[in-house]
């Protein structure tokens, strides 16, 4: 008996941790504790981070992209329902595209491979320079994703004025799926 | 420096803790039968009686990767005890898997997951997941994105003292 009991506590242990609902005011306070603590840091304090943790907070990384092009789920889901809709680029993994994404979004590839970049390149070449593009992945937690940041410089670097990203922070399932936003 | 670095894996560690609810948590966990790396079959079911940790992965995903490196080294400290690793990946191309496989000197069974598996076990629409099954089969855990592996391997350790 005592194992069976031990392997509950466990279990009501780790699924409370591993969902941890805060209040929306301890959330305001972590979140606003964390904000006063990054400007206090010292410039250059993050990229000298990014040495230590990886390529993936350098230049290359979701964090170079400038906050004004990145698009919040909520408004992107405003816009499926509107007439007015952007051509949405998925830039990642096939496998996670074909198991749900962005309803009437189009598969082009990951943005970290040479592949996908031409295949970014060959669907949008063609287009006027100001049409709006969102692009997106969620593959990863925002700060480790590989595909965003390459793919929205190729876009900019061919001349596009208007793309943006869309800002998953934890990843696609999260932030998109479990929000309820439609999916395919 | 070390400040930046703290303060950076805190915002991980919030950005974990914020994330959505998991419906199979403590339900039998989804069965799989699938060929592995090295063409052995991998059956979930054949695991019965040992903990499992089951954990989804991918090769562009960096996360992942300094995960996998724990778990190599677990399976070797708590295999005699009953854990086994199972390594399910994401990527659309298996050479690269093949070659990672080889590189990090994996010393548990890895294969090639599809959609369909990743509905099975709720959507992995992100990268890592990993699921701590335990020795009847049920979930017991679930960790998304970048996880404290201190934490799991406590979990993990709890699990594998119940016989």
């Amino acid at each position: 008996m005592q194992p069976a009991s031990r392997a509950a506590d466990c279990t009501i242990l780790d699924g409370t941790v591993a969902n941890m609902n805060f209040p929306l005011r301890t959330r305001r306070y972590l979140f606003s504790t964390l904000a006063a603590l990054l400007a206090l840091l010292p410039p250059g304090c993050l990229s000298s981070s990014a040495q230590i943790l990886g390529p993936e907070y350098g230049s290359g990384s979701a964090l170079s992209i400038p906050q004004s092009a990145l698009m919040q789920p909520a408004v992107l889901a405003h816009m499926l329902t509107s007439g007015n809709k952007p051509l949405i680029l998925q830039v990642g993994s096939r496998m996670l595209f074909n198991e749900a994404h962005i309803r009437g979004s189009e598969y082009s590839g990951p943005g970290s491979e040479s592949e996908g970049l031409q295949s970014l390149h060959d669907r949008v070449t063609s287009l006027p320079r100001k049409k709006l593009i969102v692009l997106y992945c969620g593959c990863c937690p925002w700060t480790h994703c590989p595909n965003v940041s390459p793919a929205y410089s190729q876009l900019t670097a061919m001349g596009f004025t208007n793309v943006k990203v869309l800002y998953l922070p934890n990843n696609f399932g999260t932030d998109w799926v479990s929000k309820g936003y439609p999916v395919d | 420096m070390a400040k930046a670095f703290l303060l950076v894996a805190c915002l991980e560690s919030c950005t974990f803790a914020f994330g959505a609810s998991r419906p199979l948590l403590n339900h039998s966990a989804p069965q799989f039968s699938l060929t592995d790396l090295n063409h052995q079959r991998l059956d979930l079911k054949a695991y019965r009686g040992k903990v499992v940790l089951l954990n989804f992965w991918a090769t562009w995903c960096s996360p992942c990767q300094l995960e996998i490196p724990r778990f190599v080294d677990w399976q070797k400290e708590y295999g005699a005890s009953g854990l086994q690793v199972v390594g399910i990946s994401m990527d659309d191309d298996p050479s690269l898997v093949r070659k990672l496989d080889q590189r990090l000197r994996l010393n548990y069974p890895v294969a090639m997951g599809d959609a369909q598996l990743g509905e099975n076990y709720g959507g992995i629409y992100g990268l890592p997941v990993t699921f701590l099954i335990d020795r009847d089969g049920k979930i017991r855990a679930e960790y998304q994105g970048v996880t404290d592996l201190g934490r799991v391997e406590a979990t993990l350790r709890g699990m594998l003292k119940t016989r």
